[in-house]
């Protein structure tokens, strides 16, 4: 990797002049709007009741905006996890959950959505609170589909159905697609209450009981969820939420000889280690969403406002926090500069500010290590000699603000081209054919997503066979629709969430076979 | 017939690739003399593998074939073995000590040919789906697939469990690198030999034979192999499944171990349940991942039950494999002889009792007494613990909650048999216990279409039937929005 320093287009704006926000990012961030609502879970949930962590201990979970603290929250660790899962083992072996019909089931979890729904203002504003995401995108992109994903699986409750099978011989055979049983949850940051439903309800649908890890740095939001999941009807025990970090309450999920199955959103690394420890102990098995960078391929014959409008939102969308983020775009040669000035523009002209506030399209990055991290594969950009068309640099000095920044003639091998960056950084990169796009797309030890634009029939089929990704957007991104599967190729992770794929990771499938007498037909 | 078949392995070029020239002795476990010296393959082996299934799965022509044409060669395939059917038999035979009779007659046409057969019929009908989004857009799945698999097959069924994992990983379009074991080498060389000649392209099945640390571990933690499906003892599952974690996540399938139990009630016909339990445990040298080893008699007819089993035991006939009337062959290598001996030792320390059995047949080839033991408690060694051997292990209940307690009461959840012929008696076994497969007043049917595969720590994912193509295919979404859509 050369080092060498390349001083470009954008001026460094030093701390000095950080009290003059340049125009185009919006309203000045003091004074912070003050979150609409009530901080009033803490505690951990468990067996239906919200209770401190057993060592007493708490952790504050930080305001992204002023890195004040929120709140301190119970810290659950290995003893806590050990109370929650015996509580779910109780709650599927012995408890009316798995006991009761499908119907049942189904009727809880409609009323569960329901009290979602009601409660959707306090939840929106929680996230926002706790991990910096717009209160618009929250309200109108994000919160209406965890309702959904209830109500979804809701349906699919009653829908689980085995099968009658042809034997080769005179045998009676079904198969019984069982619930299988603890399941283990542990969800990221970046969605806090999205990732919770993208667990939780089908694990319930399934007839499972679930105890589930929120993150550290986003706690809140799924501790009155897991409230609203008891008022529903959902037994005490079949819903336990404990907040906590990886390497205590996480790991102690990971390797508990009593849980069932794991199921893991998150980086790529700590998804190893979730893994290792689940072959270690019990062999449970696992499903992973890990981290992506994932390809946006802007044809020659692309609408190129619309394909500049989408690859915009594919990357700063959460301020780049998505595993499937649009992070390396590439544009053909004959649309390239209109595309790379039109980017610029566009960055430019994102609002940035305090998320609470209507219209605010950028919020901060969730915490100082991000952010930091952020910052410095800028810097990498920088030195690596990739163009910096605009951006670069922090926003103010208080609250970890980066501003949208927009790399266009980056290099595969750059660092920020190869790694998976997590924050507003846009990397524009030119290719001439459709082999060598997808070739180098292709080039990468992830394969969550990919974006292709293009007008052209064939074009797009040959490319959303291609790319060895869990999910090709056509003309379109971040469609997450609750029938479309999504997962990752390679080291982006393996199993599917969403749709009817995610049920079987949630199923034990048993066969039943029985001898015939006299069968009227085989 | 033997030995010019153990000729023409030695003598035919089966390997497309260049080897080192290390080498390691197959045996022959009736005499513990060695059969014959097979290529051992290494780490760099299985570089050269991956890198030739690479090949053939980015640029050769099987997944760019229809499915119709590659249903075409894998028919051929099948018609291949089953012209070798006493071929491929006589190979096993020889390397496991199983029954020729078993081999011949039973595993290599109704679970090797037949499955061939069954997932040739699969390979054109791998489904994607259309479904409806929540907005105007078009959205469908592809089941693609997954690219190369990597496989490693245990010595207890060699062609069997070659065909369970080769036939579907091809049936998806897949390439695959294959790892048998190192005690049962022989017969994969031949059905590799066949492959080529059924016209499966170069590099579509790469098949190695060495061991597990070397050439197994390079397979596991292979940055290249985008799957991984093993079949094994648990402790090997264990480190496959870390393997992978560490090196590049790639997804695994096990078929781990087990310590099934096999229940009898009282309303069973008892001479058939004797039988059958016999059947459960023996069969195979008692050396079967699901092998009926926990026997389960209804106090009211336990008596009975252990003076017929005794006299069942007694009358099994032991000898060479290849004599016609021989019902239990050797134990398929010395390891596995001691480990089986050493437990039933410890059996009778902890104080069960030994009704019949116990020791070494003969003092050439690993054969053991049928040996059975009576008063088991749930907390020995002999009742917790895989044996792997002929080595009943029956003990009695008396409810049908207290049977399904101490029967689920295993960290193993690979099967059950259960004898009744009272329907609710059936369904309340069959929905409680925590196995993959209840077989019901029978035991080990292996049909095509039946799914295989445990419950807690005897693994995770199926084999057979169409459950196993998930573990072969990547799923893809692809989505498109909608402009004036007739329908939504």
């Amino acid at each position: 990797m050369t080092m060498f320093l390349r001083s470009r287009i954008s001026p460094v704006v030093s701390r000095a002049c950080t009290l003059v926000w340049r125009r185009s990012y919006g309203a000045e961030l003091a004074p912070l709007l003050k979150p609409p609502v009530e901080v009033k879970h803490t505690q951990l949930l468990i067996d239906g009741k919200l209770v401190d962590s057993a060592s007493g201990k708490t952790f504050p979970t930080i305001d992204p905006r002023s890195e004040e603290i929120i709140a301190q929250v119970a810290e659950g660790d290995e003893e806590d996890v050990n109370r929650a899962v015996k509580a779910a083992r109780n709650a599927f072996e012995k408890g009316p959950w798995p006991r009761m019909t499908a119907y049942e089931r189904s009727k809880i979890l409609f009323r569960y959505a329901d009290l979602l729904e009601q409660h959707s203002d306090e939840l929106v504003a929680l996230d926002v609170l706790d991990n910096g995401k717009t209160i618009d995108q929250a309200t109108f992109a994000e919160m209406p589909n965890v309702i959904r994903w209830f109500r979804y699986y809701a349906g699919w409750a009653d829908k689980i159905h085995g099968m009658t099978l042809q034997a080769d011989s005179p045998h009676h055979v079904h198969t019984l697609h069982e619930p299988i049983g603890v399941v283990g949850q542990i969800v990221p940051w970046n969605f806090p209450i999205i990732m919770f439903s993208w667990k939780v309800a089908p694990a319930l649908a399934c007839g499972n009981t679930v105890v589930l890890k929120s993150a550290e740095l986003t706690p809140l939001s799924a501790i009155l969820a897991g409230t609203l999941a008891l008022e529903a009807g959902v037994p005490p025990g079949v819903l336990n939420i404990i907040s906590g970090f990886g390497h205590t309450a996480g790991a102690a999920i990971a390797s508990h000889m009593d849980i069932d199955k794991v199921a893991f959103t998150g980086s790529t690394e700590v998804g190893r280690s979730v893994m290792e420890a689940a072959a270690r102990s019990n062999l449970k098995p696992v499903t992973l969403e890990l981290g992506g960078k994932s390809p946006f391929i802007v044809c020659g014959d692309a609408d190129i406002d619309k394909a500049l409008e989408l690859s915009h939102l594919a990357l700063f969308f959460n301020q780049g926090q998505t595993c499937c983020a649009g992070s390396r775009t590439f544009v053909h040669e004959s649309v390239y500069d209109e595309f790379v000035e039109k980017a610029k523009k566009k960055a430019e002209n994102r609002v940035l500010g305090d998320p609470f506030q209507s219209g605010v399209e950028h919020g901060p990055q969730v915490d100082i290590s991000q952010f930091n991290k952020v910052m410095k594969y800028i810097g990498y950009g920088k030195e690596q000699g990739a163009t910096l068309l605009t951006g670069g640099e922090r926003h103010g000095d208080k609250g970890f603000y980066i501003q949208p920044t927009v790399f266009a003639d980056v290099g595969d091998s750059m660092a920020i081209s190869r790694d998976e960056i997590f924050g507003p950084v846009q990397c524009i990169s030119k290719f001439k054919t459709l082999e060598e796009v997808v070739e180098r797309a292709n080039n990468t030890q992830y394969g969550l997503a990919a974006g292709v634009f293009t007008q052209s029939l064939d074009t797009a089929n040959f490319l959303s066979r291609a790319l060895k990704v869990g999910t090709v957007w056509v003309n379109t991104y971040y469609a997450f629709d609750a029938a479309i599967p999504f997962g990752g190729y390679k080291m982006s992770g393996f199993g599917r969430e969403k749709g009817e794929y995610v049920l079987k990771n949630y199923l034990q499938v048993k066969a039943v076979v029985t001898p015939l007498k006299n069968p009227a037909w085989l | 017939m033997k030995s010019s078949i153990l000729n023409s392995l030695s003598m035919g070029s089966l390997w497309t690739l260049p080897l080192v020239s290390e080498t390691f002795p197959t045996v022959d476990p009736r005499t513990e003399e060695v059969l014959a010296d097979v290529a051992k393959a290494d780490v760099e082996d299985i570089n050269r593998a991956v890198k030739a299934a690479r090949k053939a799965f980015d640029h050769g022509p099987w997944p760019r074939m229809t499915a119709y044409e590659r249903s075409k060669i894998l028919l051929k395939y099948a018609d291949l073995l089953e012209k070798h059917n006493d071929e491929l038999a006589t190979l096993d035979s020889l390397d496991s000590g199983k029954l020729y009779s078993q081999s011949q007659g039973v595993e290599i046409p109704h679970f090797v040919t037949r499955l061939f057969r069954y997932y040739a019929g699969w390979a054109d009908k791998i489904h994607g789906k259309t479904l409806p989004a929540d907005g105007p857009h078009q959205v469908l799945t592809f089941h693609e697939p997954i690219g190369v698999v990597g496989q490693i097959i245990p010595w207890n069924f060699p062609m069997v469990m070659f065909a369970w994992k080769v036939a579907p990983a091809l049936a998806c379009g897949n390439t695959i690198v294959l790892k048998t074991a190192e005690q049962t080498p022989l017969s994969a060389c031949l059905a590799a030999k066949l492959a080529v000649e059924a016209g499966l392209p170069p590099g579509v099945l790469n098949v190695v034979s060495g061991f597990g640390e070397t050439a197994g571990a390079a397979i596991s933690s292979h940055m290249d192999i985008d799957k991984v499906a093993f079949t094994g003892s648990t402790e090997t599952g264990k480190l496959v499944m870390q393997a992978a974690a560490r090196s590049n996540l790639k997804p695994v399938t096990l078929e781990l171990g087990g310590k099934s139990p096999f229940i009898i009630m009282p309303d069973a016909d008892i001479d058939q349940a004797v039988e059958l339990s016999h059947f459960a445990l023996f069969f195979n040298q008692g050396q079967c991942c699901c092998a009926g080893s926990r026997t389960f008699v209804h106090e009211s007819i336990y008596d009975e039950y252990i003076e017929k089993a005794k006299a069942r035991a007694l009358k099994r006939v032991v000898g060479d494999p290849f004599k016609s009337g021989v019902e239990q062959g050797p134990q398929v290598d010395k390891a596995q002889f001691e480990k089986i001996l050493s437990y039933i030792d410890v059996g009778r320390h902890e104080g069960a009792n030994l009704v019949t059995g116990g020791a070494r047949i003969g003092n050439k080839g690993y054969y053991i007494q049928p040996t059975i033991f009576s008063d088991v408690k749930d907390d020995m060694a002999i009742s917790r613990d895989e044996i792997f051997g002929p080595v009943q292990a029956v003990t009695k209940f008396r409810t049908v909650q207290e049977a399904i307690e101490r029967a689920n009461n295993s960290p193993y959840g690979l099967a059950a048999g259960v004898f009744t012929k009272d329907i609710d008696t059936a369904n309340t076994f069959s929905r409680a216990l925590r196995v993959g497969s209840v077989w019901i007043n029978c035991y080990d049917v292996f049909d095509a279409a039946i799914p295989f595969g445990g419950y807690k720590m005897s693994g995770q994912g199926r084999e057979k039937g169409e459950y196993v193509l998930h573990n072969y295919t990547q799923v893809k979404a692809v989505v498109t929005p909608l402009k004036n859509p007739a329908w939504l």
